[in-house]
């Protein structure tokens, strides 16, 4: 069974219809590209998948595991192992990371029947992934996001990921606002969580993310559809000669 | 306005004083303050919308009727009180708890005092006609009719006294414990002095027993805090759902002292909270800070009133209010710099969070300055929790309420954090707690 499939899929958002039937099939193991123009859909994919409310799905459906994803509440969706990386991950004044970490991580446990993880047992699973990606951990302690810098919100997003141990992991532009050092130990962390079980769907603008998170499948999505899919060259193509040939396809 | 105008329960109150007039401590002049008290209440009786400073709570509409006194406590009522009392108990305080407006003995802990510290019941201190206590914890600012009528009617309480240079290490407690089953009133008054040098942290909590119904607490606190002297105040209004609880805290600070309050309801039907603070001596700071926590169909308001009555005094005011469902909150602020205190500086910030469409929050900051050296301002908001956060956290696994708890436990925080000590800190974080879980 695949692990994710969206079938046809048509959403709108505030009347005007955003993604006009979109496919794509996710297995376990694999790791998809998805490249594109700005506006062509690519986050709203990514929102829609995790469930964040205002978008209204006109047609088509998502099934995870075989499941109506469309049916869960978002937070059901991430205890079931669906990941969003956040393209602009939102500040949390007041709320320590560390603390926003561990109810999180409890919460999803909760939901699956787990037993809850102790404090000192959580810190030093954060402590480890924190150092294995190169955050301070006195970030842990602040207000989720406040005050990191863009490359450090992106390195958050990362450790999340690396902490819930998510099914399908979605990065949407993980690699934006990363210097080279960054983007190479953010790789780094997500190669680190390829296996056989889980699937990567990595959305971004630039062919040098690919060499790092090397994909099986690319896709180019163009107003609202996936126009092309192919192998990890067609990233390479498409660096060579842009999105205007696929304009006309959509 | 006709503010005269006696409504039946008006009528019925002024009967019920006749009666119980023989049940209020103190004799000959405490009695005629009690008398003039009263008559300063029935000339307006319960005050009514039409009156400015309770515009946003007309407790005719809201309450309609002041309670007929209730009965002292019975063995029975005190064991359900020492429950309750018990369970919400404050690990290292002295506690002096007040059961249906009477001092319990048994259930305080006035015996073996540190040096510098006297308790005495004011039931005790007024039926040995002591004036002195009658002129300071009796006197009541007779334009206001609640605050008159508690003090007419107050029937008991704890006076507290600590001396010159005296800083007590253990916290006090004050409980106000309401037993009743039969719906009743309850008139309490304490009145706290802190000589000079002296320190002093207080809480005060209202409760209720298990069973405790529709019950009404009317309390008053006097305060006076000597030159150099500091007070760490923390209030919990935990009263049942459909209580009342109409209070008030009148406080005095001399040269150089320091009050540090902290107010927090999430109990009670209707609640108001007035407190008078006055800097009357030079140099002196006051952190008044509070936070609603409210839902259901609960009202509750405190106003707040800091009088800047000379120079080079500081106040700070940061109020937080989380309303839900159809629930009630206002918070007035009146800041009034008087024409000789050059260099105030005083701010108020007040900030409200709306969990529903129907849900209210009244804010009215009002500054009124009469000196031209000074800095003062006051800002407030309303609004609802942020989405974009909300979506982000329980895309992270958190359920909506969780997450919801999370972004109220920290907008309340910046309130909760105003207070000083750690021990009450947590106990202010603990009663937040407490209605974030019984929400969820
Ligand atoms: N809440 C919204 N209201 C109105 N239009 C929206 C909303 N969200 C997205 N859109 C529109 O939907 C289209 C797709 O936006 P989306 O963010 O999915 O693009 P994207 O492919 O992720 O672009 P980028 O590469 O710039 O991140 C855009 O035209 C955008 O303006
Ligand atoms: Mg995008």
């Amino acid at each position: 069974m695949s692990l994710l499939e969206v079938k046809d899929l048509q959403v709108r958002v505030e009347e005007r219809e955003i993604l006009h039937g979109l496919s794509l099939t996710v297995n376990p193991g694999e790791v998809h590209a998805i490249m594109g123009p700005n506006g062509s859909g690519k986050s709203t994919l990514s929102h829609v998948i995790a469930g964040k409310p205002g978008y209204e799905v006109t047609g088509g459906q998502i099934l995870f595991r075989g499941e109506d994803l469309l049916e869960m509440e978002p937070n059901e969706r991430a205890a079931q192992g669906v990941f969003l990386a956040f393209q602009y991950p939102v500040e949390i004044p007041g709320v320590t990371t560390w603390n926003f970490l561990h109810a999180a991580l409890n919460a999803q446990r909760k939901a699956r029947g787990e037993d809850e993880i102790s404090s000192p047992a959580f810190l030093k699973k954060v402590r480890e992934v924190a150092r294995s990606l190169n955050i301070p951990q006195d970030m842990l302690k602040r207000g989720v996001n406040v005050g990191f810098s863009g490359g450090e919100k992106k390195r958050n997003e990362i450790l999340q990921m690396a902490l819930f141990e998510p099914a399908v992991c979605i990065l949407d532009e993980m690699d934006s606002g990363l210097d080279i050092d960054a983007l190479r130990i953010a790789a780094d962390g997500v190669n680190a969580l390829r296996s056989p079980e889980r699937a990567m769907v990595v959305i971004t603008h630039y062919q040098r993310l690919l060499n790092y998170i090397v994909p099986d499948f690319v896709h180019v999505m163009s107003k609202g559809r996936v126009v092309k899919s192919g192998g990890k060259e067609l990233a390479l193509e498409l660096e060579e000669s842009g999105y205007a040939q696929f304009e006309d396809a959509a | 306005m006709n503010v005269v105008a006696k409504t039946e329960t008006g009528r019925a109150l002024g009967d019920a004083f006749a009666v119980v007039r023989d049940r209020l401590p103190g004799e000959g002049k405490i009695a005629d303050q009690r008398r003039q008290a009263f008559e300063a209440y029935e000339r307006s009786g319960l005050p009514h919308r039409r009156i400015e400073d309770w515009k946003y709570t007309d407790l005719r509409a809201l309450m309609r009727e002041v309670l007929p006194l209730a009965a002292s406590p019975d063995d029975a009522a005190l064991s359900r009180a020492r429950a309750v009392v018990q369970a919400r108990a404050i690990e290292g305080v002295r506690r002096l708890v007040l059961v249906d407006g009477a001092f319990a003995p048994d259930l305080s802990d006035w015996q073996d005092l540190e040096k510098g510290l006297s308790i005495n019941p004011l039931r005790l201190a007024l039926e040995a006609g002591d004036e002195i206590v009658a002129t300071q914890a009796l006197a009541s600012d007779v334009a206001n009719p609640m605050i008159a009528l508690n003090g007419a009617m107050a029937t008991d309480g704890v006076v507290i006294d600590v001396a010159h240079g005296t800083v007590l290490t253990q916290p006090l407690h004050i409980v106000h414990v309401a037993s009743g089953t039969a719906p009743a009133s309850t008139f309490t008054r304490s009145l706290l002095r802190l000589g000079r040098d002296a320190g002093v942290t207080l809480v005060e909590s209202y409760l209720a027993a298990d069973g405790a119904k529709a019950y009404q607490t009317h309390d008053g606190l006097v305060v006076a805090i000597g030159d150099n002297s500091r007070l760490d105040h923390v209030r919990l209004v935990e009263d049942s759902v459909d209580a009342f609880n109409i209070s008030s805290a009148t406080v005095s600070l001399g040269a150089h002292a320091h009050f540090n309050t902290f107010g927090l309801t999430s109990g009670g039907h209707v609640s108001r909270y007035q407190l008078t603070v006055t800097c009357a001596g030079e140099g002196s700071t006051v952190e008044t800070n509070g936070v609603n926590l409210i839902n259901g169909k609960q009202h509750a308001d405190t106003t707040l009133f800091m009088d800047h009555a000379v120079p080079h005094c500081a106040s700070r005011e940061v109020f937080r209010a989380v309303v839900d469902d159809r629930a009630h909150s206002v918070f007035q602020g009146r800041i009034i710099v008087r024409p000789d205190a050059q260099k105030t500086d005083a701010k108020m910030m007040t900030r409200a969070l709306l969990l529903s469409d129907d849900a209210e929050a009244d804010n009215k900051p009002e500054l009124e300055i009469f000196a031209d050296d000074v800095t003062c301002g006051h800002g407030a908001t309303t609004g609802a929790l942020d989405e974009s956060l909300l979506f982000y956290m329980r895309a992270r696994g958190l359920p909506e309420k969780e997450a919801q708890a999370l972004l109220i436990q920290a907008f309340v925080g910046e309130a909760i954090e105003t207070i000083a000590s750690d021990e009450l800190r947590e106990v202010a974080i603990a009663a937040a707690q407490r209605w974030l879980q019984a929400r969820a």
